[in-house]
């Protein structure tokens, strides 16, 4: 059993509304030490493999063609 | 085929709910109409317009219309298309078809990340398209907006192409017709086409326009450019 952790978060240069708010609402709290946030998504998946070269083949083609929109979004992946 | 009755075949997918508006809509103005469960693998051959309707396919889990892009509907949709047939998308109708890759660009959160529910007043960009041909550019028209994730993204070289190709339809605008966006969509774009004009996309509701009783009857004009299929 694999398990793959996906990552979906907004390409840089794509404004992140709520990254924003979240950065506002961090500063109204007094954390001034926040440069920057960014707001994404986590998506796990359980897999019946334990082929780790195979498993990262279908997660990238999962992400391409339904967990990420690539106009918008990045996304990463972590084989655990 | 000018003034013959033309047959529009409306998609419904679990969590469509503008769909019997949009079948009034069309039936107002003398169009046949067919309401399509999102199971069908075929458009029926009489259908002179598909029609994406707005709504919550799939209740907007991962991404506004990301998960209706893989109904079987949806690629007797492309099909279609493909051979010049006329689809439109309206607000969730939009969003799948961006996501399915028919119409370019992407729908994401609006700006001030609050669901908007309002009339808004849009420019016509280009009319040189069946879908906004009863009107001129530079009209100032008022019809409801009601969305989520109706801020249109789209990268510059995207950008450039559409302005090219006169594929900006609508833009946000004040009464006046200067730019009042909404949502944060670039350019105020509130509605696009594909290259070839057979694809349109719009996040505003024409079909909750059709009585000036009940705010404003500018959908009309809209919806009536396609009776001319």
């Amino acid at each position: 059993m694999i398990k793959a952790i996906v990552n979906v978060s907004l390409k840089t240069g794509v404004l992140d509304s709520q990254g924003k708010a979240v950065h506002h609402a961090l500063d109204s709290l007094h954390f001034n030490s926040v440069e920057d946030v960014r707001v994404g998504k986590q998506i796990i998946l359980k897999l019946n493999t334990t082929d780790k070269e195979k498993a990262m083949k279908d997660v990238e083609q999962m992400c391409e063609d339904l967990l990420a929109n690539t106009v918008i979004e990045d996304y990463e992946i972590e084989l655990v | 085929m000018q003034n013959s009755t033309i047959k529009v075949t409306i998609l419904q997918f679990p969590g469509t709910n503008c769909e019997y508006d949009t079948q009034h809509a069309f039936e107002s103005l003398g169009a046949k109409t067919e309401i399509l469960w999102h199971k069908a693998e075929s458009i029926p051959s009489d259908t002179d317009l598909i029609v994406v309707a707005g709504g919550f396919s799939y209740g907007d889990y991962l991404r506004s219309g990301a998960i209706a892009k893989f109904s079987p509907v949806m690629k007797a949709v492309k099909t279609y298309a493909d051979n010049g047939g006329k689809v439109l998308g309206i607000c969730n109708g939009f969003q799948v078809l961006t996501e399915t890759g028919l119409l370019p660009g992407a729908l994401k959160r609006n700006d001030g990340l609050h669901f908007i529910s309002k009339h808004h007043t849009l420019k016509v960009v280009n009319n040189d398209n069946i879908f906004l041909e009863k009107l001129n550019n530079g009209d100032v028209i008022n019809i409801p907006i009601a969305h989520h994730d109706g801020n249109y993204f789209i990268n510059e070289a995207g950008l450039k192409d559409l302005e090219a190709n006169n594929q900006i339809l609508l833009k946000y605008t004040d009464a006046n017709g200067d730019v009042k966006n909404p949502n944060g969509s670039v350019e105020s774009i509130a509605g696009v086409c594909n290259k070839e004009k057979n694809i349109f996309g719009l996040m505003p509701h024409p079909e909750r326009a059709m009585e000036a009783l009940l705010g404003s009857d500018d959908g009309v004009k809209m919806l009536q450019g396609f009776l001319s299929i």
